[in-house]
C-alpha cells in the first residue's frame, strides 16, 4: 500500500501536461473560464485535437483505437484535463455507445460506427428517457416493428442532450410485447437522424438554456442490420453501458479544479471588502466539501483498482454517482454564496466572447455563475435518478 | 499508487480477525469488560507472545518496525472486537513516547517488558482545563539541585489505574499554554505523592485522575530533550488519532454490516424490515460513508507512511470524518435495530458506546475540521 507514482507515470503525467500546455486552444480555455457554452464545432474541434493523439478513446481498449492505459493513467489523464479546464469530451458515442458497439455489435457496425466516432465525424446522442418513462425506464414504449428487413419506429424519447447537434441516436426500443418480463421485449437500435419521420423538438432549462430535447419517431424505417447484439437483449446492454456513464459522471477531477477555484474567489477581496474566506462558516462548508471529494477521489481509485484486476464495474458505481453529484451540486451553492449579489443578474448577452468584458455586469465572471447552479440540479436526476441509484445499492450490493 | 497488502501484513491483519472470530467473541468481551481490572491479563500476555505489541517498534527496540499501515490493520481488526486490553495506552501512547525519546537505560527498563507484556504504562496527554490542546499544560516540574519536583493533576489518563509507570507532561519552563517548555517525566505510579484515582469508563476502558503533590524524581527520569517533549507529545497524539479512526471505521464496518443482516431477518407487518424502502435507503447511506470513511483511512496512512507535508491534515479529516460520519452510522444502527438497539445485551449498544468516546477522544470533528482548515 502506497502513494507514489512509478517513474513512469511521472513521466506520462508530466507528457500529458506539456501536450495541454501547447495544444488547448486558447478561445476554448477563454469560454471554459468564463462560462460561456460551447458550440458544436468547440467540442469537435477539442475532440480532434486529443483524438489526433491517440487520447480520445480513453477507455477502448488499442485494437480499437483506443489507449489501453492502466486506471493510474486514466486517474492522471483526468486530473490534468480538469487542472486545464478542459471540456469534456461529449460521452455518447465514445465513452457510452462505443463500448456497447465495439462488445456487443457486429464486424461491419464496428468497421463501420467505430472510426467516425474517433474522428468526431459523426456526433451521436442517447434515446432512453421517455415523456412516460423516467425512473421505470424498462416501461418504455417506443416501438421497432419488424418488416422485412427494417424496423418502422413510433413513439418519442425526450431530455437527449445535444439532440440537436446529433447526426445518430442510439435507442432502446420495444420489439415485443409478447415477454414474460417486459425488459425482454427491449432492444438497442442505432438510427440515422436524417431518417423521415425524426423530428427534434428543443426543451429549454431552468437556467435558459438549449441542451435537451424532446425527439419523435414517426413510421421511421431503420435497417434490421443497425440492431445491436441481439433483439430483446437491449436492457442487459443498456445496463452495463449505464454503469460505465455512471463512474464517469462522478467528476472527481473536476470538483477538484473547482474546489481549488472557490477557494481562490473566496480569497479575493472585492472593492476593498472582507474575503468571504474570512467567515468560519463558509471556510467549514469548504473544508467539508473538500474531505468528502478526497474520499470520493480515494473511492473511485479503489474501483478503478479493482477494475485493473479484472472485475467489471458493479453496482459499486452508483455510489460514485450519488456522492459525485451531491459534492457537484454542494460547490454549485458555494460558488452561489461566493457571488453573492453578483449571482443575480440574468443577462444572456454576456454569455459569448464577442461581449466586451469591460460591458459586462458582475465582478470578473459571476454573473455565469447561475446558469451552472440551475443547470446542474439535473446531476442528481439523471443517468438513473439518486434514489433509483439508493435501489441499485440496496438490491445488488446490500442484497435487500 | 497501490492499495494491495504485502504478505506479512495481510498475515497480521488475518491472525488478528481470527483470533476475534475465535476467541473474543461478544460474551467473551463482555465478562472481560465486566472484571474489576477492565481486561484479561491472559489476553494481554497473547498478545504479547503473538508479537501484537512488537509490531509497531523498531527491529533495534525488539520490535517488528511496522508503521502507520499495520497499525492501521490491527486497530480495525480490535475496532471489530470492540477489545477492551490497553494496546491503545500502553502500546501506542506510552510506547509511542518511549520508543521516540527514552535512552537505551531508559528503554530497557520500561520499553521491553512493555513489549514483553510484563509492564504497563500510561501517558497522561490531558488536563482538566485542556481540552484537546495537548500543549495546554499547567502540571510544573521545578529543578531541585539533580531532581525535578512535581506538582499537577492530570485527567483520562488511560490505564492510569494499572500503570506501573505514568509519563507526565509538565512544564519547566514557558506559560500555560506555550508549546516550548513542556518535558516529559516518567514517574513511577508508587511514587510519593502520586494519587490514582481510577474508574470505568462508558466504553468499558480503563482510566484515572491522577494528582501529583511534590512528587520528587531524579533527572534520569527526563524523556528526551527537556522543554522540547511537546513535537514528541504532538507526534504521539496523531499517532493514535490516527489509530482510534481505524478502529472507529472497524467499529462503523462492523454496524453497517449487522444492521442489513438484521433488517433482512427481523419481520414486521408480515415482511423483513430490509424490504422497506425507507429502511433501505438509509442503509445505503451508511454503506456509502463506510466506504468514504474507508477511502480518507487508506490517503490518510499511505500520506502518513511517505511523510508526506500534509500528513497531520490527512489525520485531522479523517478524524472529522468518523466524528460525523461515524456517529452517523452508529446512530442509524441503533434506530434500525429498534429497542434492541438500546438494550445493554446487544453488541450494537457497546460499538455505538465506544465510536461516542472515540468521537471525543483526542478531538472532536469541530476540533479536527478547524484544524484542517488551519494546519499548523
Amino acid at each position: 500500500m502506497h502513494i507514489d507514482l512509478t517513474k513512469n507515470e511521472i513521466e506520462f503525467q508530466a507528457e500529458v501536461r506539456q501536450f495541454f500546455a501547447k495544444n488547448y486552444p486558447e478561445d476554448i480555455r477563454r469560454k471554459q473560464n468564463e462560462g460561456i457554452p460551447l458550440s458544436r464545432a468547440d467540442f469537435i474541434r477539442w475532440q480532434k485535437i486529443l483524438n489526433a493523439q491517440g487520447w480520445f478513446a480513453v477507455n477502448w481498449p488499442r485494437e480499437y483505437g483506443g489507449t489501453g492505459w492502466t486506471p493510474v493513467q486514466k486517474y492522471l489523464f483526468a486530473q490534468e484535463m480538469a487542472a486545464i479546464d478542459a471540456p469534456r469530451v461529449v460521452a455518447f458515442g465514445v465513452n457510452m455507445v462505443g463500448p456497447i458497439i465495439y462488445t456487443y455489435g457486429t464486424d461491419e457496425q464496428k468497421q463501420k460506427f467505430l472510426p467516425d466516432i474517433l474522428s468526431s465525424a459523426v456526433w451521436w446522442c442517447q434515446g432512453y428517457s421517455e415523456p412516460g418513462s423516467g425512473s421505470d425506464l424498462a416501461s418504455l414504449k417506443t416501438k421497432a416493428d419488424r418488416d422485412g428487413d427494417v424496423y418502422i419506429v413510433n413513439g418519442t424519447k425526450t431530455w437527449t442532450t445535444l439532440g440537436q447537434h446529433a447526426d445518430w441516436i442510439f435507442c432502446l426500443v420495444r420489439t415485443s410485447s409478447d415477454v414474460a418480463r417486459r425488459q425482454e421485449g427491449i432492444s438497442f437500435l442505432l438510427i440515422d437522424m436524417e431518417s423521415p419521420g425524426v423530428t427534434v423538438r428543443p426543451i429549454i432549462t431552468i437556467e435558459g438554456g438549449h441542451e435537451v430535447n424532446e425527439i419523435h419517431f414517426q413510421n421511421v424505417r431503420v435497417p434490421v442490420k443497425n440492431l445491436v447484439g441481439e433483439e430483446g437483449k437491449g436492457w442487459t446492454y443498456g445496463k452495463v453501458l449505464l454503469q460505465h456513464e455512471r463512474t464517469n459522471i462522478a467528476g472527481v477531477a473536476i470538483s477538484q479544479y473547482r474546489i481549488n477555484r472557490l477557494k481562490e474567489k473566496a480569497s479575493e477581496s472585492v472593492h476593498g471588502g472582507r474575503p468571504l474566506i474570512d467567515d468560519r462558516n463558509f471556510a467549514r462548508k469548504v473544508a467539508q466539501t473538500e474531505i468528502e471529494l478526497k474520499a470520493l477521489e480515494y473511492t473511485e481509485l479503489r474501483t478503478l483498482a479493482s477494475v485493473a484486476v479484472g472485475n467489471a464495474p458493479g453496482p459499486e458505481s452508483s455510489l460514485l454517482k450519488i456522492r459525485g453529484t451531491e459534492i457537484q451540486q454542494a460547490l454549485d451553492a458555494l460558488m452561489m454564496e461566493a457571488a453573492g449579489y453578483y449571482a443575480l443578474p440574468y443577462i444572456p448577452a454576456q454569455y459569448d466572447l464577442d461581449f466586451p468584458i469591460e460591458d459586462r455586469i458582475g465582478h470578473g465572471k459571476e454573473t455565469n455563475t447561475s446558469l451552472q447552479y440551475f443547470n446542474n440540479r439535473k446531476a442528481s436526476i439523471y443517468g438513473g435518478s439518486n434514489e433509483i441509484q439508493k435501489n441499485i445499492i440496496a438490491k445488488h450490493v446490500l442484497g435487500l | 499508487m497501490d492499495f494491495s497488502l504485502t504478505e506479512e501484513q495481510e498475515m497480521l491483519r488475518d491472525s488478528i480477525a481470527r483470533f476475534i472470530d475465535t476467541d473474543y467473541n461478544f460474551e467473551t468481551r463482555q465478562e472481560i469488560a465486566a472484571k474489576k481490572s477492565g481486561f484479561s491479563s491472559e489476553m494481554w500476555q497473547m498478545f504479547a507472545e503473538l508479537g501484537w505489541t512488537a509490531v509497531l517498534f523498531s527491529e533495534e527496540d525488539g520490535g517488528f518496525d511496522g508503521g502507520p499501515i499495520e497499525l492501521m490493520l490491527m486497530m480495525e481488526q480490535f475496532g471489530r472486537g470492540l477489545v477492551v486490553e490497553p494496546f491503545l495506552a500502553n502500546i501506542v501512547l506510552a510506547g509511542g513516547v518511549l520508543r521516540r525519546s527514552a535512552n537505551p537505560i531508559q528503554k530497557s527498563a520500561w520499553l521491553k517488558p512493555l513489549i514483553e507484556g510484563n509492564l504497563h504504562a500510561a501517558l497522561a496527554f490531558a488536563e482538566p482545563q485542556s481540552r484537546y490542546d495537548i500543549h495546554n499544560v499547567s502540571t510544573t516540574a521545578k529543578s531541585k539541585g539533580s531532581d525535578f519536583v512535581i506538582n499537577g493533576r492530570k485527567t483520562m489518563v488511560l490505564n492510569g489505574g494499572v500503570a506501573d509507570i505514568l509519563i507526565i507532561p509538565a512544564r519547566t519552563s514557558g506559560k500555560n499554554v506555550d508549546e516550548k517548555g513542556i518535558s516529559l517525566f516518567a514517574v513511577p505510579a508508587d511514587a510519593n505523592g502520586v494519587k490514582i484515582s481510577s474508574y470505568p469508563t462508558i466504553d468499558a476502558l480503563q482510566a484515572a485522575e491522577i494528582e501529583l503533590i511534590d512528587v520528587t524524581i531524579s533527572s534520569d527520569s527526563v524523556l528526551g530533550l527537556p522543554d522540547l517533549g511537546f513535537s514528541v507529545l504532538s507526534e504521539v497524539i496523531d499517532e493514535a488519532t490516527l489509530a482510534i479512526s481505524a478502529e472507529a471505521v472497524g467499529i462503523m464496518q462492523t454496524m453497517h454490516d449487522k444492521t442489513v443482516e438484521y433488517s433482512k431477518n427481523r419481520s414486521q407487518f408480515g415482511v423483513p424490515i430490509g424490504t422497506f424502502q425507507a429502511l433501505q435507503h438509509r442503509m445505503v447511506d451508511t454503506m456509502t460513508d463506510c466506504e468514504q470513511t474507508r477511502s480518507l483511512m487508506y490517503w490518510c496512512v499511505m500520506r502518513n507512511a511517505a511523510k508526506s507535508p500534509n500528513a497531520r491534515q490527512t489525520i485531522n479529516a479523517l478524524k472529522y470524518q468518523v466524528g460525523t460520519a461515524g456517529i452517523l452510522v452508529a446512530r442509524e444502527a441503533v434506530q434500525l435495530h429498534g429497542g434492541m438497539g438500546v438494550t445493554w445485551e446487544l453488541d450494537i449498544a457497546h460499538y455505538f458506546k465506544r465510536i461516542t468516546a472515540i468521537d471525543l477522544t483526542f478531538g472532536n470533528a469541530d476540533y479536527h475540521l478547524d484544524k484542517f482548515i488551519d494546519p499548523q
